[in-house]
């Protein structure tokens, strides 16, 4: 039995035949669309997430099977301090996997030693949200062609995002990938991954400061979001919430090709009017995320589904 | 000069950073042990300047040299055994230490979970990293506790 915790569990061969049936379920949904009948996911939400949540519901409610679950601590044993491992071997006897988000660092890592079912990291704090980063890399790969040869800029929020730390990781394993680091001063990214990750792996990059002066080289910008919840201090929140708006001015400045990405929820960092840039790929990328849930369900409950 | 006596059956801890023996003493559950323990602090050392020493008259199969390796494996083990050296052990970094120091990220599931195992995994040897097995929280092997 396999668990996902962290985007870097799967060899990039089988990071690839997980894509590959993302794909093959994007372009034929009808063929998997009772696959998990008579299956259940528990969705196990001890902090809300509205839209991970609800990919994961409707990756499994495409497949054919059925949820339950919880969406905050509250609502579940957790509230009557039960713990994590108490949990998941309850859930184990209810489900056949589960999708678990906790704002406790490591705690689906703790499920997943108890478990009887495949238990999947939904985020666990500032730590890891292997999903998005299978979303992000699918939503490349589809819209792209490739995840190789390509100039990646990251924006905004390069120290506390956890969705760029994960994507650089699962990136680098890719060859001829460059990355550009955009970000203010006080958010840039840290050592541990310019260092441990970027240079001890040779991958090129350069740190910028200004948007405009970097978008022409880039064939993917991926947009975060600056996180309140990050900052101890009111006023460096406000001063770097809008450091970055991405407006239609400056995707004049960008390749044709380029594609906007963004792990959303979007506040100020993209201006509307950029939504209709056929360039501007998040929304795609929230239909991709469901896909790649899809496809991940079917590899960890070990089904496969035969014929065309 | 101060003497302590030779030790009949037992280990040696030599080479011990100064300072460190009290520690070494609690994390290796001497305290525990009922046995003849000596504790040398500060010993004049050529190598070191000065240096800690700890003798211990018990099996050195008691001894968790795990442990011992994640404090300093620069220690020399002196297996003692009818009053003679009979062999030196080699300390390495263990791969993974279980409760032996705790998680300082308040975010970490090891926070709040009951009756979990504090394990803290090697992540780079070389410049011997150890990470929080749960949230990959990094600690030092001679940072302060």
């Amino acid at each position: 039995m396999r668990h996902l915790m962290s985007p870097l569990d799967f060899s990039v061969d089988e990071l690839d035949r997980l894509l590959d049936l993302a794909d093959d379920i994007e372009r034929n949904p009808q063929k998997y669309a009772h696959a998990c009948a008579g299956k259940k996911l528990a969705t196990c939400f001890y902090e809300p997430s509205t839209r991970t949540r609800l990919s994961f519901e409707a990756a499994m409610l495409n497949l054919g099977g059925s949820v339950l679950g919880f969406s905050s601590a509250d609502s579940s044993s957790a509230a009557k301090g039960e713990s994590v491992s108490d949990t998941i071997r309850v859930i184990s006897c209810y489900a056949d996997i589960c999708a678990m988000r906790h704002p406790k660092e490591g705690a689906p890592l703790v499920a997943s030693q108890k478990s009887l079912i495949p238990v999947i990291n939904a985020g666990d704090g500032g730590h890891q949200h292997p999903t998005q980063t299978l979303t992000d890399l699918l939503t490349i790969r589809s819209l792209k062609g490739h995840l190789g040869d390509l100039t990646i800029g990251l924006c905004g929020d390069l120290k506390f995002g956890r969705t760029v730390h994960s994507l650089i990781n699962a990136l680098i394993r890719y060859p001829g990938i460059r990355f550009v680091l955009i970000s203010p001063e006080e958010l840039r990214i840290p050592s541990y991954i310019r260092e441990d990750v970027l240079t001890a792996n040779n991958v090129p990059f350069t740190e910028a400061e200004r948007l405009e002066d970097v978008m022409p080289e880039l064939d993917i910008l991926y947009m975060t979001r600056v996180q309140k919840e990050r900052f101890f201090n009111e006023e460096d929140y406000v001063r770097l919430k809008d450091f970055y708006v991405l407006t239609r001015s400056k995707m004049e400045l960008a390749k044709r090709d380029m594609l906007v990405l963004h792990p959303l929820p979007r506040v100020n960092e993209i201006s509307v009017e950029v939504d209709d840039d056929p360039r501007a790929a998040y929304f795609r990328q929230a239909q991709y995320g469901v896909y790649v849930r899809m496809a991940l369900i079917l590899t960890l409950l070990e089904i496969e589904v035969q014929g065309k | 000069m101060l003497n302590i006596s030779g030790i009949h059956e037992g280990f040696v801890l030599d080479h011990i950073q100064a300072g460190m023996s009290m520690r070494i003493y609690h994390d290796l559950k001497l305290d525990q042990l009922d046995c003849t323990v000596a504790i040398i602090k500060n010993a004049r050392s050529s190598k070191m300047g000065k240096k800690d020493i700890i003798k211990v008259e018990c099996p050195v199969e008691s001894l968790d040299l795990d442990i011992l390796g994640f404090i300093d494996h620069n220690i020399t083990v002196n297996v003692i055994k009818d009053d003679k050296i009979v062999s030196k052990m080699e300390l390495h970094l263990p791969k993974q230490v279980k409760n032996v120091i705790s998680c300082k990220n308040p975010r970490c599931i090891t926070s709040i979970e009951q009756e979990l195992d504090q394990i803290f995994l090697l992540t780079d040897e070389k410049r011997e990293i150890y990470r929080c097995k749960y949230c990959e929280e990094k600690y030092r092997r001679h940072a302060k506790r």
